[in-house]
């Protein structure tokens, strides 16, 4: 059997166990750790289509793995310290609080949102 | 196929399962850097051994550990999901499932994937740096153009926090 077909067929099912998760989790931080399960089943696609694939210049695949890695560590890192912010914002402010969460000075906002996003 | 893919691929595949369907979130993230390890694995399996690497340092080591942190600080760990057969959950399953065997189906039977192609010869990371170097220096550049203005962004989102001339920690001036 091609080699690719195994591959693909995980990458496919981390792709829709991803996005069953994005959809069907109401937290919202487990949405997006669905978003990136989906990002990871593409990355795994684009892997094995430069390994396996008649592609003759194998560089250009792997260079755009690495793009979307990056990009995904830094939407990871900006998606989990700046984009979850937002998120819990309406469910505090009803009740007067601050509006990131409570007990999150801004210091430890700033120190969340550095690491994933280098 | 080898049996260490297929072990690999179980562990990835359960652990996002896991991920995805566990109670619990903070069990959740856990089960998701088991399968952010198998897919480093998969990834040196095939050859790829800088991107297997930055997989490592990049998801297993940073965004697993930052949804972590998230989930600890923010108090996202003590919110748990709503009842599992919801109408949430089996919508949200069904097009997943439908999304996943169309894929599927066409990975399966498309016309291309039955020939066997002879993989090219594995390039080495020094191949790849200098790779980066030479003919593909302009994407380079703009991922890295791309990461700074996401770096910026991030400090503005953190420091707006602060009110002017106010004490560190509350928010003032924007509210009335």
């Amino acid at each position: 059997m091609n080699p690719l077909i195994p591959h693909l067929l995980l990458a496919v099912l981390l792709f829709a166990v991803g996005l069953a998760g994005a959809l069907a989790r109401r937290n919202a931080i487990l949405a997006l750790v669905g978003i990136e399960l989906m990002l990871n089943g593409a990355n795994l696609s684009f892997v094995v289509f430069w390994r396996f694939g008649p592609n003759p210049d194998p560089q250009t695949g792997l260079m755009f793995c690495v793009v979307l890695d990056r990009r995904g560590g830094g939407r990871g890192g900006g998606g989990a310290g700046a984009g979850v912010a937002p998120v819990p914002a309406p469910a505090d402010h009803r009740s007067g609080r601050r509006g990131f969460v409570e007990g999150l000075t801004p210091e430890a906002a700033w120190t969340l949102s550095l690491p994933g996003s280098g | 196929m080898s049996p260490v893919f297929y072990f690999l691929a179980a562990l990835t595949l359960g652990g996002a399962i896991a991920a995805m369907s566990l109670r619990n979130p903070v069990h959740c993230v856990l089960c998701l850097v088991a399968t952010f390890a198998g897919l480093a694995g998969i990834f040196l399996g095939l050859g790829a051994q800088f991107l297997g690497l930055a997989q490592v340092l990049v998801y297993v080591g940073a965004v697993a550990i930052l949804v972590v942190f998230v989930l600890l600080l923010t108090r996202g760990g003590a919110g748990e999901d709503g009842p599992r057969g919801g109408r949430g959950w089996r919508s949200g399953v069904a097009v997943a499932g439908l999304v996943g065997s169309v894929l599927a189906v066409a990975v399966v039977s498309g016309p291309a994937l039955g020939r066997r192609a002879e993989p090219p010869p594995l390039p080495s990371v020094r191949d790849t740096g200098l790779a980066l170097m030479s003919d593909f220096v302009l994407p380079l550049q703009v991922v890295g153009v791309l990461l700074t203005a996401a770096m910026i962004g991030a400090a503005v989102l953190a420091l707006r926090e602060r009110a002017p001339g106010g004490a560190p920690g509350r928010r003032g001036g924007d509210r009335p």
